[in-house]
């Protein structure tokens, strides 16, 4: 650059150049590419619920609720896999829920560090990216075959809870991890033991967020499919489980059934089951999301 | 005494994530020695026809790699870019009360039901398609691809966006002193610093395409073949494992066994795309004190 043009230079301040001029006009391009690609998952999600709610509200009546699969689309209804979901839900929960909060209360305030938790601490983190269907496989060798538990209520929801074990141990660690060591420490110091501590001063604060933790997770376990098809749940089932060793159907199931046949009437269907699967989660996030409130509100104060 | 039996229950419960991990890979690993001793290694792997419920059998697993492949690359060159300017989008532009909306959105998009986007993609996405490309048919990788995609789309976001969050404010304070835009900060100082964990989510989408079972079942067809053409059908391998346990298939027999064959590839390769996703994160991680 020649000294006479840099000696011209103040008198441009504060008049873009082009090049100036160039870069702003990128910066808003990218602006709108940034915007036009968080529409994308926002929209889908609407078209989505959209695209299901036209075909299957048509559909949903009490009498869909009440009834048992049928080969005629105009007679068939969830109420077998309806009640399947409820049994899976609360074995899952009963099962997983201490399993894993053991697990995390152990990580968090008991856990030497040591190589052994280490391998722990690594080992969850792998198992939570574990596909699904993997699962299933487990499931069916080890639960259905190996100990005899046969397509039972049982053999779902402990395929299941290990499913989601990791999922809710990882929560829960996060919940534990965010009660303020002061509260350990003045526990210990008026002479409780490491027990007393865990269970009087540090579960009670952090239960919201273990709660939130395993209801987010229950909800995944509600809408997976490919695991107990694994397991050989079966989709046409014509009366409720009475215990935990009945064959049994979920709304998944029921919907990827009725999802597979050809014809519309089907589709419909399982569009009106869809509909109120997703109630069912939505429920279940919905109390989660109101835990998760309370909790901080109850933090701030 | 009671102090020390807690001590060793509680630890029985973290031992047991172990014991799911042992358990998993003993079954997948004993089955599928069983399986090998009928079918030879080399043919599992290098052969390119799967026709273990045909009268004649063959066991090569390369078709069914590579339609699971196909779906793989067919979503990541939706969702990586989409999640990743996703993103960018939610740390470095969006306002906190677009942020509190958005955010629940994608979270309610990450909770639906795998079994839900396959019929959006049934009866929704494969129609669309048709109706650009008449020949294509009821079941095609284009579809399934399309709506794995979407369905990673949050995975890749989210963990992206924690990967920027993480960037110092200083860095780009810095940036934009030197007069840089919010688009030459975002793009040549936000993401080179948050590029490890970048990195690390697409590897983890990624793997969860290829894990992905019940959309690509019910969309992408029952044809294991090898092509990249994405208006054919084509059957992943998660696809073909529920094909074989939806029918009647003997324990015992040799299609039995191809289920923990298959199973265990699946379950490697996985594997192997989440370690390299944590060395990623962990070797390359750009550190601010």
């Amino acid at each position: 650059m020649r000294f006479d043009e840099r000696a011209e230079a103040p008198r441009d301040l504060g008049r873009p150049s082009p090049g100036d001029r160039r870069r702003r006009t990128l910066g808003t391009l990218f602006l709108l590419l940034c915007f036009a690609a968080t529409s994308v998952g926002v929209v889908s999600l609407m078209v989505l619920l959209v695209d299901v709610l036209m075909d299957g509200v048509a559909q949903l009546d009490p009498e869909f609720l009440s009834s048992y699969a049928s080969r005629f689309a105009d007679r068939a209804g969830i109420r077998a896999p309806l009640f399947g979901t409820f049994w899976i839900l609360l074995l899952t929960a009963v099962i997983a829920f201490p399993l894993s909060v053991g697990a995390a209360v152990y990580l968090e305030e008991y856990a030497p560090r040591n190589w052994i938790t280490r391998i722990i601490q690594v080992n969850i983190a792998n198992l939570a990216g574990v596909p699904s269907i993997v699962y299933g496989i487990l499931g069916l060798a080890v639960f259905v075959r190996g100990m005899g538990l046969g397509r039972s209520l049982l053999s779902g929801a402990l395929t299941l809870s290990i499913l989601i074990l990791p999922v809710i141990i990882m929560a829960s660690q996060e919940a534990i991890r965010a009660v303020p060591d002061s509260i350990r420490q003045a526990a210990y110091g008026l002479g409780a033991t490491r027990w007393q501590v865990t269970r009087r001063q540090v579960l009670p604060m952090a239960l919201p967020g273990i709660l939130t933790g395993t209801i987010l997770a229950l909800s995944r376990a509600v809408g997976e499919t490919a695991p107990l098809i694994m397991i050989g749940a079966l989709s046409f089932i014509a009366f409720t489980p009475q215990g935990v060793m009945d064959q049994f159907t979920v709304l998944p199931l029921q919907i990827y059934n009725w999802i597979s046949r050809p014809g519309d009437d089907f589709h419909a269907i399982a569009a009106a089951a869809i509909i109120v699967l997703l109630v069912m989660l939505l429920a279940m996030n919905a109390v989660a999301i109101l835990l998760r409130n309370r909790f901080s509100r109850m933090r701030s104060n | 005494m009671g102090e020390v039996l807690i001590g060793g229950g509680l630890f029985a419960c973290a031992a047991l994530s172990t014991l799911v991990t042992v358990g998993i890979v003993v079954v997948l690993i004993s089955e599928t020695l069983v399986f090998f001793r009928e079918v030879p290694v080399l043919e599992f792997l290098t052969g390119t026809e799967w026709t273990p419920q045909f009268a004649d059998k063959n066991f090569g697993v390369l078709p069914l790699l590579s339609g699971s492949v196909l779906i793989a690359i067919g979503s990541s060159i939706i969702s990586l870019p989409v999640g990743l300017l996703t993103a960018i989008y939610l740390s470095e532009f969006a306002s906190e009360r677009v942020r509190g909306v958005l955010k629940p959105a994608l979270e309610i998009l990450a909770g639906i039901p795998t079994v839900v986007y396959g019929y959006f993609a049934l009866t929704f996405i494969t129609p669309v398609i048709q109706y650009f490309v008449p020949s294509t048919g009821t079941f095609n990788a284009l579809s399934a691809s399309i709506v794995v995609g979407i369905m990673i789309i949050p995975t890749i976001a989210s963990l992206s966006e924690d990967a920027i969050r993480a960037v110092p404010l200083s860095l780009r304070a810095g940036a934009h002193g030197l007069g840089a835009t919010k688009m030459e900060v975002s793009t040549r100082v936000v993401v080179p610093a948050a590029l490890s964990g970048i990195v690390a989510s697409f590897i983890l989408g990624i793997s969860r395409a290829i894990g992905e079972t019940m959309a690509v079942t019910i969309a992408a067809g029952a044809l294991p073949q090898i092509t990249a053409n994405p208006f054919e059908a084509v059957q992943t391998m998660t696809a073909y494992i529920v094909a074989v346990s939806l029918g009647d298939t003997p324990v015992g027999t040799i299609e039995y066994k191809t289920i923990f064959a298959v199973g265990f590839a699946l379950f490697v390769i996985t594997l192997l795309m989440n370690i390299l996703s944590q060395v990623v994160l962990s070797r390359f991680r750009e550190r601010y004190e």
